[in-house]
Parts: structure tokens; sequence; C-alpha cells
């Protein structure tokens, strides 16, 4: 077992990143997720593990960075809240097209536009459903604790190298902000240059004696190319969407009623389901761990196993409800229920909502 | 005497740079990229440094750079050249890296990002072709456009303030011609400022001197911009015949964008 | 068991890092804890509250509006934070500085003379460990071992050796707090 420790969500991301062996970290404060950049600093990662961390003067240089350093090889992260994530998906868009590994956090506030510093989940359409320009999708990782903060970067990471394309750690200022019990994993060795360039040869990182350039770019003017690479793209999609969903579910072999949530609301809707399940109410909980791909399927399995309605819980005016009711196809109620502007709703009320909208008194 | 008397290895006087592909370039005929490439294309060559460089394009006229160079190459967003050129060279230190941008990609979208790895002092070197106008979107205002210079959008010439009469004089209109060069050489983090052209033969020599030290301080040292301003003409856009262009640059960019270095060894150098 | 404090008062006053050391306890307790401060703006100003949860279960959300127990270091959050007290529930607070009493008849309400008995003590620095005792007297949901626990987890190495005057601190707070 690993180092149990107090810490913050943001803390966690950042020394999760270190204890990975990420190769850099490109940021901007913006709260409430400054911490990620400050803890960084305050470690000294590069004489703990030769990590380079930059201020960057924007999230648009951050992430242009990330596209950089990405594109030669490295394990590269960035984090930022939802205005900053706004001008960070320029280079996003090119990261998917030039399909460059990167791992992503959007430790979430409440919008639009400036908002407010408080948590919300209010930005699923920016991160699941693209937000720069072009058909292109995200890995989107939804935590629901400081221990998931923790290790979502390691496999965020993962699925970024094996499908050469953003991984998203799609957080919010509850998580960011709150200290929690978190184990975290044993140090790993950053990966030296010349394992880089024999595991990752699209690289850019300088030729090998003479042999043919490498070119990193989302560009070209051929249209049969490019539409050649669309489609290469969409089959990798494809095949995220058949091999990649994760998921959670609470109670949900005998449930008649299901929340579905995420993140900070599945913590809320989990405490719904125990109230519910003590007041006689067959209630569940689905949590979606990834948001992109999404767990259709599960949700298609829970109603052929009987489920009569859904209630997607969301600190949104409802955004991830979309996908559920994609994913119902019109069989069944789904319906959503969600503060916004930095409340959290709490179990009673979301208990109350499946009541009053789902279930019918 | 035959074709194969002639092209005999001791009868060659001359020879495409070996960091330059077989790509024909799209450049049109007269305008300075192919010049400004070839000449890098030479100094890579020459430095033994093809297979350890890594260079970034830009939005713009040479934003396929990256198919006429054999070294490693990213293409990168508007003016975000600097950024990624930041973020390859932070994590491979020991490799080649430089930035290939125009005007209205670095002076104007990418500005900030232009400054601030300018500020950083990161140490890679800096390509700038400015030739006063946007090419490849078709003829429209640079910041560095000229005052009075007709394009796309200032189709009765750049004025920076309104013109008299009506009683508009004097009113803000489109600015002046920024003077990047000159601004980014005042801060700390710039090793080597200068700027060069190449529409003769004699300034074609100067400007590959400057882009050799630019590289040369850049494979020296640890930190510092070498940042290399060529000034250069876009025929098609000024709408004008190549030799005529580059009259038209050397009588009307030149008074303003003057040649010379402006910074050597982290000094400004006195005029 | 679940607890849900809020510990409310001036910056400088260690009102986070004695949250820190409350939820580090309870950790080495074996319960659950979340830690949650107020941040942004809000902490500008001079104010600073931290919610801490204690709990045998798993706790669902970090931010909350009702509380068992208020822990209150000044007037402004006592004014902020009295009516968010759960009925039954506890009010802890300093009457250092308190000039507007708290009026509530259904909830239990306790003085810890913190910053008197500090200076007392002849450091200030434990003023917060102080009130952490008063806490802990009126819900005893941590073991004094597990303090000690906590507090070696939650202080750097360097400061280990002041984890006996903190223990003393908790001491003399659980020794002083009075019915109001």
């Amino acid at each position: 077992m690993g180092e149990l420790k107090l810490m913050k969500g943001n803390e966690a991301l950042a020394e999760a990143a270190i204890r990975y062996g990420a190769d850099a970290y490109f940021g901007y404060p913006i709260t409430p997720q400054s911490e990620v950049i400050e803890y960084l600093s305050e470690q000294n990662p590069y004489e703990r593990t030769g990590m380079v961390v930059l201020q960057a003067e924007s999230e648009l240089a951050a992430i242009n960075m990330v596209y950089g350093a990405g594109a030669s090889g490295k394990r590269v992260m960035t984090s930022s809240s939802s205005p900053g994530v706004c001008l960070k998906q320029e280079g996003l868009a090119y990261i998917a097209g030039a399909e460059v590994p990167c791992v992503f956090a959007d430790v979430v506030r409440g919008g639009p536009g400036l908002g407010t510093i408080q948590p919300s989940q209010a930005d699923y359409f920016q991160n699941t459903k693209g937000g720069g320009n072009g058909d292109y999708r995200n890995i989107v990782l939804a935590p629901a604790s400081v221990q998931e903060m923790c290790d979502f970067v390691a496999l965020g990471f993962d699925l970024a190298f094996k499908y050469r394309m953003a991984a998203c750690i799609l957080s919010d200022g509850a998580i960011g902000q709150m200290m929690e019990k978190v184990v975290l994993p044993d140090q790993k060795p950053r990966m030296t240059d010349e394992e880089i360039k024999a595991k990752y040869p699209w690289a850019i990182n300088g030729r090998k004696n003479g042999t043919q350039h490498r070119i990193i770019t989302s560009l070209d003017l051929d249209s049969a190319k490019m539409e050649e690479h669309n489609i290469h793209l969409q089959k990798k999609y494809k095949e995220i969407e058949e091999k990649e969903v994760r998921y959670e579910m609470i109670n949900c072999d005998d449930a008649e009623y299901v929340f579905v949530a995420y993140g900070s609301s599945a913590r809320i809707a989990q405490k719904s389901v125990q109230l519910g399940r003590e007041a006689g109410l067959k209630v569940g909980l689905l949590r979606p761990i990834t948001l992109w791909p999404y767990p259709t399927k599960a949700i298609d399995a829970l109603i052929k196993k009987g489920v009569k309605g859904f209630l997607s819980v969301e600190l949104s005016c409802g955004q991830m409800i979309e996908d559920v009711r994609l994913a119902c196809n019109g069989r069944v109620k789904a319906e959503h229920f969600g503060r916004v502007g930095g409340i959290i709703h709490t179990p009673e009320e979301v208990l109350e909502a499946m009541k009053k909208q789902i279930i019918g008194e | 005497m035959t074709v194969q008397d002639i092209i005999k290895p001791e009868n060659l006087v001359y020879q495409k740079s070996k960091l330059l592909t077989n790509k024909p370039f799209h450049y049109c005929p007269g305008c300075g990229h192919g010049t400004v490439h070839r000449i890098i294309a030479e100094v890579l060559e020459e430095l033994g440094v093809g297979d350890k460089t890594i260079g970034v394009s830009p939005v713009g006229c040479a934003v396929m750079a990256y198919d006429y160079f054999d070294v490693d190459f990213a293409e990168a967003a508007h003016g975000r050249a600097p950024a990624v050129a930041t973020g390859i060279k932070r994590v491979w230190p020991d490799k080649v890296v430089f930035s290939y941008q125009g005007d209205g990609d670095l002076a104007a979208i990418g500005t900030c990002e232009t400054i601030h790895t300018c500020n950083r002092g990161e140490n890679i070197t800096m390509i700038f072709v400015n030739n006063g106008i946007y090419g490849m979107t078709g003829g429209q205002m640079a910041p560095t456009t000229l005052e009075g210079m007709k394009t796309a959008t200032t189709p009765y010439g750049r004025k920076a303030t309104l013109p008299a009469g009506a009683g508009f004089d004097g009113i803000p209109n489109n600015g002046y011609p920024l003077h990047i060069t000159e601004l980014i050489a005042r801060l700390p983090g710039t090793k080597y400022v200068t700027r060069q052209a190449v529409y003769d033969p004699a300034h074609v020599r100067n400007a590959k001197k400057a882009i050799r030290k630019a590289f040369e301080n850049q494979i020296n040292g640890k930190s510092g911009v070498n940042f290399v301003e060529i000034v250069s003409n876009c025929n098609s856009n000024w709408k004008m015949e190549p030799v005529a262009a580059n009259k038209w640059l050397v009588e009307n960019m030149l008074p303003e964008y003057p040649l010379g270095d402006i910074k050597v060894d982290g000094k400004l150098v006195e005029k | 068991m679940t607890e849900e404090i809020i510990i409310a008062g001036f910056g400088g006053q260690g009102v986070l890092s004695m949250g820190k050391i409350l939820a580090y306890s309870g950790i080495m307790e074996g319960k659950e804890v979340s830690w949650m401060p107020s941040y942004g703006p809000e902490m500008r100003g001079g104010t600073a509250n931290v919610t801490v949860i204690v709990s045998d279960e798993r706790v669902c959300s970090p931010i909350i509006n009702a509380f068992d127990t208020a822990v209150i270091l000044n007037q402004q959050s006592l004014d902020k934070f009295e009516s968010k007290v759960k009925p039954g529930g506890y009010l802890l607070y300093d009457p250092n500085g308190i000039t507007k009493k708290p009026t509530r008849k259904d909830i239990h309400i306790y003085t810890i003379e913190g910053a008197q008995l500090a200076s007392d003590m002849g450091n200030s620095k434990v003023f917060n460990m102080i009130i952490l005792g008063a806490f802990l007297k009126l819900r005893p949901i941590i073991d004094d071992k597990n303090v000690e626990e906590g507090l070696r987890h939650s202080l750097p190495e360097r400061a280990h050796k002041l984890i006996p005057l903190n223990m003393e601190a908790v001491k003399v707070g659980k020794d002083n707090v009075k019915q109001a």
C-alpha cells in the first residue's frame, strides 16, 4: 500500500502527475484550481524527477506548450477552470487533429462567462461534445473523490498515449478544493529519451540518422486525404466507445428508478439512494466514470432489466440529461434535476426530485 | 558535351541543401520564403544538426514549411509557434528548436506568445518574415503594413488616424506599423536580434550569416531568444512584378524597417 | 456517526490548520473525513472558514448549509453562522472580541477563553489547539492519541518537537470550556 495522506483534490492531481513520471506541466492560475501549479512549484519536481513546470502567459500559450511537448513524445499535463478551458479549446482541436497525447484537467466553476468561482458541472458540453472546431472527441474522466483525482492522472496518461489524443479529467470546485484521505502511488521513473524514441516513432524529437522526417500537423489541403484522416479518427473513437467505457453501479440490481450522476453529484446521489432505500423505494445510482465514451449500453441494460425511469442529477441546468435521453430513446422517463450558481443540492432534495419528477406521488 | 559530362561531380558549383525535401515550393515566384527556407536549411546542414532539429511552422503562407524541410516539424496554431517551440525546447533542451512565422502570425495574433517567449529567454531561434501584409488570406492589412499602403482591408491606404475632412481627422483608425523587433530587443530575455533582407545576393549572404549566428548561439548557449527578422516581399498581394516588388521594398519597407543588428550578445547595438 | 463542523474566524488564527489537524486526526481514528475551505474573494477581507466532516461512512457533499457544531472565533463569523447550527447542535466561541453574544435557545452554547489561555501559556500559536481541545471535550469524537497522530501527519517534520506543547494546549482547552 502506498502513502496515506490528507490532501486537496488539486494537490492530489499534481502529486499524482509527479509520481506518474510526467515530463512537464504548463498552466496558468485560475480559481478554483490554482493549487495545482502552486503545489507543483512548491514541490520542485525538476529536482525530484526532472519534471518541467512552467507558468505560461495564458491558457492559450499553456495548451500550445502542451501541444509542442506532447508532439515530441513527452508526458505533458495542463489544468484550468471553465473560462480558462474555453481558451484551451483552440489548442485542443489542434491536439485532436494532429493526434497529440496529453492530459488536461478542468476544475469546473459556474458560468457562463466569468460566472462564479463556486463548484459547478456546467462544462459537460464543453468537454464531452467538443468545444473546438471539427469532428473530434476527448476522453473524459469524471473523478468523484480526491482519490480518483489522483488515480485518473495515470489512467488519463495511459489512455492518452494508447489512443494518441487528449484525456480530460473533468472535476469541479468541490472535488478540487476539498481535502480527503488519499493513498498515493509509488514514484515511477520518467521515461528516458531513448525509451520515448523507441516507443513513439511518430514523435518529433529529431530524426534518427538521417531517416525521413516526422511531421505533426492537423492540416491537409488535399480533401481526399483529409477525409481519410477524419475516417481514421472516427474509427479510433469507435474503438474507444467499444473498449473504454467505465462506470459504477450502486444498488442497481433490483432498482426500479435510477439516479444518473457523476463527480460530486454522484456522492450526493449515493446518499439519496440510501435515504430512498430506507424509505422503501427501489432506487439505485449509475455513476458514469467516463463521460465520453458514455455508458449508453449500461442505461440500455438497466431498461431491459426493468428500470422505469432515470433522474440525471447535475450541478447544471441540464447537460448530461441529453445523453441519458439518447440512451433511453424515449422508452422510459428521463428527467433532469440540479442546482446551479455554486449551490450544491442536498441528498434530501435530490430524492424529493426523484419522487416528484420520475416516480410520481 | 553531353548532359552526362555536365553533371559530373567535379563540375558541381551549387546544390540544393540535403535538408530540403524534393517537394516543390508552393510559394509564388519571386517570394522571399523560398530563399529564407534555403538558407536556414543550408545553415542547419553546415552545422550538422539535421538530426537534432525540430522546426515549428506558423499559420500563413509558410504553414507547410514542414513539407520542405527534411527535419522533424510541428505545425502550430495561428500565432502560437513560440509557445509550441517553448514546449518542445523545455522537454528536449539539447535539441535545436526554431519557429518560423510571418508578420500577422508573430506580431498580431501571436504578440502575447512572442513577447513572453522572448521575455522568458527561451533558448530557441525565431525566424520572422515581415512583408507588411497577410499573404495567405489574400492581402489584408498586417500590423507591419506601412502607412498609406493599400491592402484588401485598407483599400485607400493604411491610415493611422482618420484623414482630415468631415471633422473626423485625428480619430484613431488603423494605427501605426508595429516595430515588434525593436520592441523585443529591449527585453532582457533576447540574446541576438537582427533585421535582414533577401532581395539580392549580398543581402542573402548577410541574412545567412545572421541565421547562422542565431543557431550557433542556441547550440552554444543555455538561454536567450535569437531572433532574425527578414524584411521580405509579397509581389502577389502587393500586385507587382517580382523585380518591381523588390525595388519597392528597398524604397519603402527599408526606410521604415532599417536593416542591421539591433542586439548582439545581449547588448543593444549603438546607432 | 457523522459530525459536521464549521470553524470560522480571522485569517491568521489557525482556522484552516485546526481543521486540517482535526481531519487528519479523524483519519487516524479510522473515520472518513472531508475538509473544505472557503476560497476566492470570500477569503479576502480577513475572514477564513473551513467545513470539516468526520463520519463513519463516505462523506457525500463536502459543502453543507447546516452544522452539528460551529466553532466561532470572531464576531463576523458568529453573525454569519449562529443561525446555521442545527437545532440541538453546539456553538463554541471565544468571547474575546465578541460584543453581540449568541441568543439562540435551541442549541448548546459554550465558551472557551482561547486567546487568554494561549497568552497564559506564553505562546499565542497554540491558540487553535486550545480551541480544538475545547471542541473535543464537547464532541469527544476522536481519541487523544489519534489527535497526536494527526498532529504528526499535518505538521512538517521540523515542527514535531512542538507536539507535546500542542497536546498540552488541547488539555488546557478541555479543562477550560464553559457553558455560556
